[in-house]
C-alpha cells in the first residue's frame, strides 16, 4: 500500500504560495536576510563545535530550515510568546535572545542562558518571550495555548507561536490543543514545519493524510494553510496575515510550512536513510540561497549583502569565544532553583 | 466558627482566593455550570462568571498544559482533575514540564498553579478511580504535594497552595468530602510544611494522612483504653515535609508508626521511616512499622476494598501486638 503522504515531492508552488505581501520594504527583506544568515551561520558553528566534542548530549541543528523562524520572528510583535521544541536554537535566537548565552549552554557554561541547567534542548529567554523549548513531542502546545488564554484574559493584544514538526501531529497533546484553542478562541498560532521525516521515518508513511498539519486543520474548523517553508517573503506573509487574526479576537490558526533538513534528526544521524535524488532537489532550494538570489534580482547588492554575511559571521565568532572563555558552573549550582525559594528544600 | 463539610471548604477556599485575587482562574471538567462531579465547586459560576470558572473538554493534557501556559504568563489557575487516577494521561505535562521547567530555565519561569484533585478509595469504584497517588507526586522534584484530612485544612491548606508560587498537588479525598468539621471564620490560611499534632500521647507516634487521620486517631482511641497512650500526627504536606515535628515526637515517644492508603512500595511513609531511622535510630525501642494497604490495585467490591486499605482494626492489633 502506499502511504497516501508517502509523496516527499515539493507541492505545486500555487499550493504553498499566495502569503508572500506584493511589497516589501526594503528594511524588511534585509532583515528577513540576515536572520536566516545568523541562524544558518550559529548552527553551522554549533555543528562544527559537535565535531570538536566541545558540545555534549544531543542537539537538533535547523539548517535548512531557517526561514520559518525567521519569517514567524520578523512579523511577531515584541511581546509576542513563542514555544519552540528540542530544535528550538533558532526560534529562540530569532527573538533576540543572546548568540553567547546560547553557545555557551550548548558548551554547558556558567555563562550559558540556563546556567548550564537546562542544554541544547530547553533554551529560553523569558525577557524576549521565547517561553521555552519542549523537549517531549506535543507538550507545548497545551502550553502555548494556556499562554494565550492568559493573553486573552489580560486583555494584553499576545498572540502565542507554538512551533513544532510534522511527528507531533501524531500525539494526543496536538489534537487536545487545537480543540481547546478554537473552542475558548485563543490568540495561538501553531506553525508546523513539515521537514518530511519524524526522526528516521517518513511522516508520510505514518500519517493518514499527506499534509500531516494542514490536511487535519479541517477537523478544527480552521483553514488549510500549507505554505513554503523555505521562502521567508511567503512565511512572514504567513504570518502576519494569522498574528493579525489572531490579535483581532479570531482565533487561532494551523500553519503547515514544508521544508527539508540539511542534515540528519540530530547530531547522531547522518540523515543517510533520505533517497538521493530528494536531497538533491531540496538541497537545490536553500532558503538562503534563493533568497540571496531573489533579492539579488531585486536590485540588492552583492556588497551590502556580503556585509550582513560578515557581520554575522563575526558575531557568530564572539560568540563562540566568549562561549568558551566561560566557565563550568559552579556545582553548587546543582540544588538552586528547584522551588520559586531558589533553593530545593523540601524538608525541615 | 462554622461548620462546614470537607466539599464545602474547598468551595469556601477557592472563593476566598479568587474574591481576594483576580488573577485566580479554575478550570477542569464539569467544574463550572455542574458544579464539579464531587459537588466541591458548586456557585463558583455564579459568583464569579464563566471567564473565571471554566468547564473544559476531557483534555487532561490540554487542561494541565494550559494552567501551565498561564501560570508562566500571569494568571494563578487552578485546574481539577476529576480523578487524581487520571493525572496519568497527563503525567509528561505534570511530571516531565511542570515540575522540571523552573529548574531547566534556571529559575526564568515561575509556575504558581495549583492542580486539584479527587484521590483515595472507600467508594467502591475499583482500580482506576480509587488511587492514592501522592507518592507519585512526591518522587517528581518541583512539586509540592499537599493532602488534608479535615475542612479547615481544606480551605487554609488549599489557600496557601494558591498563593504559593510553586505548582502544588492538591489532593482532596474522595471518602472525607462528605465529612464535617468546624472552620475558622474570615479569611484563613494555613502554611505549606507544617504538619499538625492531633493527638498527644507518651507511648507511640503515629504519622498518617488524610483519610488514614481519623482512623489513626480512633486506633489511638482504643489503644489508650489498653493503656498505650499514642501521638497522631497530621502530615498534611509532603512536600515540603514538616520532618522537624515528627522527628520531635519520636524522640520523646521511641516508636513509629506510619498509616498510609497507598500501596507498600515506596508509599510516603517509607521516606519518613528512613529519616526518622537515620537520624534517630538509637533513640527508637522498636521496629519502624509502616501500616499500608497491601501491594495490590484496588478491588471494587466492599468487602475487599473495605479489607484493603488499614482499618482502625488493622492500626489498632499492628501497634498493640508490636507493643
Amino acid at each position: 500500500m502506499t502511504g497516501a503522504g508517502e509523496t516527499t515531492e515539493v507541492p505545486a508552488q500555487s499550493e504553498v504560495t499566495g502569503y508572500a505581501p506584493a511589497e516589501l520594504d526594503r528594511t524588511t527583506r534585509l532583515e528577513l536576510y540576515r536572520k536566516m544568515v545568523a541562524l544558518r551561520l550559529f548552527e553551522q558553528r554549533a555543528y562544527d563545535l559537535f565535531l570538536q566534542n566541545l558540545v555534549k548530549g544531543t542537539s537538533h541543528l535547523s539548517l535548512g530550515q531557517e526561514a520559518v523562524a525567521a519569517g514567524f520572528g520578523q512579523a511577531m510583535r515584541a511581546d509576542d510568546y513563542t514555544f519552540c521544541t528540542y530544535r528550538g536554537h533558532a526560534h529562540t535566537l530569532v527573538r533576540g535572545a543572546s548568540m553567547t548565552g546560547v553557545m555557551a549552554e550548548l558548551l554547558g557554561r556558567s555563562n550559558g542562558i540556563l546556567g548550564g541547567k537546562g542544554g541544547s534542548m530547553h533554551l529560553t529567554s523569558v525577557e524576549h518571550y521565547a517561553m521555552g523549548s519542549y523537549a517531549i513531542v506535543g507538550a507545548h502546545m497545551p502550553i502555548a495555548a494556556g499562554a494565550a488564554w492568559s493573553a486573552m484574559e489580560r486583555d494584553s493584544g499576545q498572540v502565542a507561536v507554538c512551533f513544532f514538526g510534522d511527528g507531533t501531529t501524531n500525539i494526543g497533546a496536538f489534537h487536545e490543543a487545537l480543540n481547546l484553542a478554537v473552542v475558548w478562541k485563543l490568540p495561538v498560532v501553531f506553525v508546523c514545519e513539515n521537514n518530511l521525516y519524524m526522526e528516521y521515518t517518513p511522516i508520510g508513511s505514518v500519517t493518514a493524510v499527506p499534509s500531516p498539519a494542514a490536511d487535519r486543520a479541517s477537523a478544527y474548523g480552521l483553514e488549510r494553510v500549507l505554505v513554503d517553508g523555505n521562502d521567508p517573503d511567503e512565511l512572514y506573509g504567513c504570518a502576519s496575515r494569522f498574528l493579525e487574526r489572531a490579535r483581532d479576537g479570531d482565533g487561532p490558526a494551523l500553519i503547515e510550512a514544508l521544508t527539508y533538513r540539511k542534515g540528519g534528526h540530530s547530531r547522531a544521524d547522518p540523515g543517510k536513510y533520505r533517497p538521493d535524488d530528494e536531497v538533491e532537489r531540496w538541497m537545490a532550494r536553500d532558503p538562503i540561497d534563493l533568497y540571496r538570489g531573489r533579492l539579488l534580482e531585486l536590485g540588492f547588492g552583492a556588497p551590502e549583502l556580503d556585509e550582513i554575511d560578515s557581520g554575522e559571521l563575526a558575531a557568530v565568532d564572539r560568540a563562540t569565544q566568549e562561549a568558551k572563555d566561560g566557565q563550568a558552573p559552579d556545582v553548587g549550582a546543582i540544588e538552586t532553583q528547584v522551588f520559586a525559594d531558589g533553593g530545593n528544600a523540601w524538608r525541615n | 466558627m462554622a461548620e462546614l463539610s470537607y466539599r464545602d471548604a474547598v468551595a469556601a477556599g477557592l472563593a476566598q482566593e479568587m474574591e481576594r485575587d483576580d488573577t485566580v482562574y479554575m478550570i477542569g471538567e464539569d467544574i463550572a455550570a455542574a458544579g464539579g462531579v464531587f459537588k466541591a465547586t458548586p456557585g463558583l459560576l455564579e459568583r464569579f462568571g464563566p471567564r473565571r470558572v471554566r468547564d473544559t473538554p476531557i483534555s487532561e493534557e490540554a487542561i494541565t498544559g494550559a494552567a501551565m501556559g498561564a501560570a508562566m504568563t500571569g494568571l494563578r489557575p487552578v485546574a481539577e482533575l476529576m480523578f487524581s487516577d487520571f493525572i496519568a494521561t497527563c503525567w509528561d505535562i505534570i511530571a516531565n514540564q511542570i515540575a522540571k521547567t523552573r529548574y531547566m530555565t534556571d529559575g526564568q519561569i515561575t509556575l504558581p498553579l495549583v492542580i486539584r484533585t479527587a484521590n483515595g478509595a472507600g467508594s467502591r469504584f475499583g482500580a482506576q478511580h480509587s488511587q492514592s497517588l501522592e507518592n507519585w507526586a512526591m518522587a517528581v522534584p518541583g512539586l509540592k504535594v499537599v493532602a488534608p484530612s479535615t475542612p479547615a485544612d481544606v480551605k487554609g491548606l488549599l489557600a496557601a497552595s494558591i498563593r504559593d508560587d510553586d505548582p502544588v498537588m492538591f489532593f482532596e479525598h474522595k471518602s472525607l468530602y462528605a465529612t464535617k468539621g468546624d472552620v475558622p471564620d474570615g479569611e484563613h490560611v494555613e502554611e505549606l510544611g507544617v504538619a499538625k499534632v492531633r493527638r498527644e500521647g507518651s507511648d507511640a507516634t503515629i504519622v498518617a494522612l488524610a483519610a488514614m487521620v481519623p482512623r489513626a486517631l480512633d486506633a489511638a482511641e482504643r489503644l489508650a483504653a489498653d493503656g498505650i497512650d499514642c501521638t497522631v500526627i497530621d502530615v498534611r504536606s509532603l512536600v515540603p515535609l514538616d520532618t522537624q515535628t515528627i522527628l520531635g515526637s519520636v524522640r520523646s515517644t521511641s516508636r513509629l508508626y506510619t498509616v498510609e492508603e497507598n500501596p507498600r512500595l515506596c508509599g510516603w511513609g517509607a521516606e519518613i521511616a528512613s529519616i526518622v531511622a537515620e537520624e534517630l535510630f538509637y533513640d527508637l525501642d522498636g521496629p519502624i512499622v509502616r501500616i499500608t494497604t497491601p501491594h495490590v490495585p484496588l478491588p471494587a467490591a466492599d468487602a475487599l476494598e473495605d479489607a484493603t486499605l488499614p482499618t482502625v482494626e488493622r492500626i489498632y492489633q499492628t501497634i498493640k501486638n508490636s507493643d
